[in-house]
């Protein structure tokens, strides 16, 4: 064999290989990221069936009448806390503390929600009167209904700290 | 070996063990090494003066012994063991009132998982002090880090499953440390928990990964570190300070010399495992209450360092700035570049000694006093009204203290006309010791509502 020839093969052998040795080392990477995806979606959270969730997800408070102004009431079922202010707007305040996930009682004595795990405290709108949390307790949507207070616990609310607009009021009727 | 008399028996052993049983001559204990499928893990003969008890102080084995007693033990937990928020904690119940030995099993799970996890921390310590991360070994550092990473996985995901009060609000606040990591925070906490709470699909998820996913990674990873060993031909040789010249090397075999001391420590500590277990049992509180928080509540033990660092820094910087600087620092400990080879040597030199010591003086005198000065009276929030608190509780305090660190950096380098190793070393000291004040600190001196108070105090809250 002459050398012309030898030259020739290494140019060409090659490429072809290394083309496929390419191909190759691509669909394995292709393959592996399918597998990671197909392992991701796998363990995703599901979401609860829809017909399940919407009758879970809306609670009936009670009539509008039945909560003091400037009082909180617990809803053990909802995991929140119907705050009415004390111009009469309802709040429901989720119970979980936004620094680290505590479920926070309402001191009454104090009038504020005072966190036992790390010693933060809001106030009855929900804002942060002494940290660690770095944010006002998160809401849920209030609507009144017929003069019934009714709470969807579907769709969690973050938000930075407290502002009227957050205030669900009921319709006053006979006041014309 | 003679074809005439063997017995139907002695060819089924042969078949089994190519190798004697019971060596008695040095030929034979080689072979039985290398036909050993475990103890072909381990080098053939190793230098006579890593023997030393002191030089190791058997923490690696001691760990291995640890995983194996865990591997047992936790295998008959899982006999019992129901992993559904309704059973779980009525099945621990069960298991402690009406299974023979079941306190007994469940208290040697819990308290090896717990000692475990200090013995590996020592481990750490110990090879990094001994300058055993360098090159043959930086790659086994790695394996290292990732099996110590394995073991709080495992112990942090064992911690749930019990159901009680404690773990689930100690997996509910650790949890809720994820949502602080920008971007994916939410995604990966959600993805963790199953959910948007602790509920049926955490305990699956924890589960899982507690009785599957981290014992395999843990059954593979770990030969690999013991072979790792073998290849750098056993562990780094001490150094004497005083005498530098290299020691004649005097090889010794690894049976029976190395194999009868580690049986030694083994046997001592399980020994130690057991009466401990029969004397304490494993805590156990009330059934997990969603709707009540107990006061105070707590991390982890081994968390609680972190769970301080939250009661002084903005959540951004204490669950995911500061850990990240940390664990990148660990992962490129031997790839920097050092000044020179200081494989071997405790502390690297006697000045490096001296400086370890100071810098250990100098966080067990400012870490107690930074804390109580940040809980009594230092507060940016309140100074720096104008401020986001990200950057007042959170950027400010970070930059004083890393300057701190920086200038004990300079300081101690200038003041001891010492080397990059023997400053960098001054320095890890500083953190580490700081970290087991901090830890420390979290377990012991925080009562009701995290403020600080004393041990006895603590103790009978509930």
């Amino acid at each position: 064999m002459c050398k012309q020839d030898k030259a020739k093969t290494a140019e060409v052998e090659p490429s072809r290989r290394s083309f496929l040795t390419k191909l190759w080392i691509g669909l394995g990477f292709i393959a592996l990221i399918e597998f990671i995806w197909v392992v991701i979606a796998f363990l995703r959270p599901r979401k609860p069936r829809l017909s399940e969730a919407n009758a879970e997800a809306i609670i009936t408070a009670g009539p509008v009448e039945s909560f003091a102004p400037a009082s909180v009431t617990a809803f053990v079922r909802g995991r929140f806390y119907l705050s009415r202010q004390e111009d009469g707007g309802f709040l429901a305040l989720s119970r979980k503390c936004t620094h680290l996930g505590c479920t926070v009682p309402w001191v009454e004595k104090e009038n504020k929600f005072e966190c036992p795990c790390h010693a933060s405290a809001f106030d009855i709108t929900g804002n942060v009167i002494s940290p660690p949390a770095p944010r006002a307790l998160d809401i849920y949507k209030v609507f009144i209904e017929n003069n019934i207070v009714k709470v969807d616990t579907d769709k969690l609310i973050k938000r930075s700290e407290f502002r009227a607009e957050q205030v669900t009021y009921p319709k006053k009727f006979n006041n014309d | 070996m003679t074809q005439a008399r063997t017995t139907l028996f002695s060819r089924i052993r042969n078949s089994i063990f190519w190798a004697p049983i019971l060596p008695q001559n040095e030929r034979e204990r080689k072979k039985f090494l290398l036909n050993n499928l475990i103890l072909h893990f381990r080098p053939r003969t190793i230098p006579e003066q890593t023997l030393k008890f002191t030089h190791t102080w058997g923490l690696g084995g001691i760990a291995a012994a640890l995983v194996m007693l865990l591997f047992l033990t936790g295998i008959m937990l899982k006999f019992i063991y129901e992993p559904f928020p309704g059973r779980a904690y009525d099945s621990i119940i069960l298991l402690q009132q009406d299974v023979w030995f079941g306190q007994f099993i469940r208290n040697i799970h819990h308290w090896s998982a717990n000692i475990l996890v200090v013995v590996v921390f020592l481990h750490m310590v110990r090879v990094f002090f001994t300058g055993a991360f360098h090159p043959p070994r930086q790659f086994n550092w790695i394996i290292g880090l990732i099996l110590f990473f394995l073991i709080i996985i495992s112990n942090f995901t064992g911690y749930l499953l019990p159901w009680d009060q404690l773990a689930f609000w100690a997996i509910t606040i650790c949890t809720s440390m994820f949502e602080y990591i920008p971007g994916v925070g939410m995604w990966l906490q959600k993805l963790i928990r199953g959910g948007a709470e602790i509920g049926p699909e955490s305990l699956k998820t924890f589960f899982t990964l507690h009785s599957a996913i981290v014992p395999a990674c843990l059954i593979t990873l770990m030969p690999f570190h013991f072979w790792r060993v073998r290849k750098a031909r056993g562990v780094v040789t001490p150094r004497s300070l005083r005498d530098k010249s290299e020691p004649a090397v005097i090889k010794v075999p690894t049976v029976p010399d190395l194999i009868l001391r580690e049986l030694v420590v083994a046997l001592v500590l399980i020994a130690f495992i057991l009466v401990f277990s029969i004397i304490f049992n494993a805590p156990l509180e009330d059934k997990a209450n969603p709707g009540l928080s107990p006061n105070p509540a707590k991390a982890p033990w081994y968390f609680l360092g972190m769970q301080e660092l939250l009661l002084h820094f903005h959540p951004l910087f204490a669950v995911f700035i500061i850990p990240i600087f940390v664990i990148g620092f660990l992962i490129l400990l031997p790839y920097f570049k050092y000044d020179s080879d200081v494989t071997g040597f405790w502390f690297i030199s006697q000045k490096g000694r001296r400086m370890a010591m100071v810098s250990a003086f100098c966080a067990v005198i400012a870490t107690p006093i930074w804390i109580i000065a940040d809980e009594s009276f230092i507060d940016f929030t309140a100074w720096l009204p104008g401020l986001p608190t990200v950057i007042s509780n959170g950027l400010l305090p970070v930059v004083i203290v890393a300057v701190v660190v920086i200038g004990f950096y300079l300081l101690i380098k200038k003041k001891y006309a010492a080397t990059k190793n023997e400053a960098l070393q001054a320095v890890f000291v500083l953190l580490l010791v700081s970290f087991i004040i901090l830890t420390l600190t979290g377990i012991w001196f925080r009562g009701q509502g995290m403020a600080l108070s004393w041990p006895w105090q603590v103790g009978v809250m509930e």
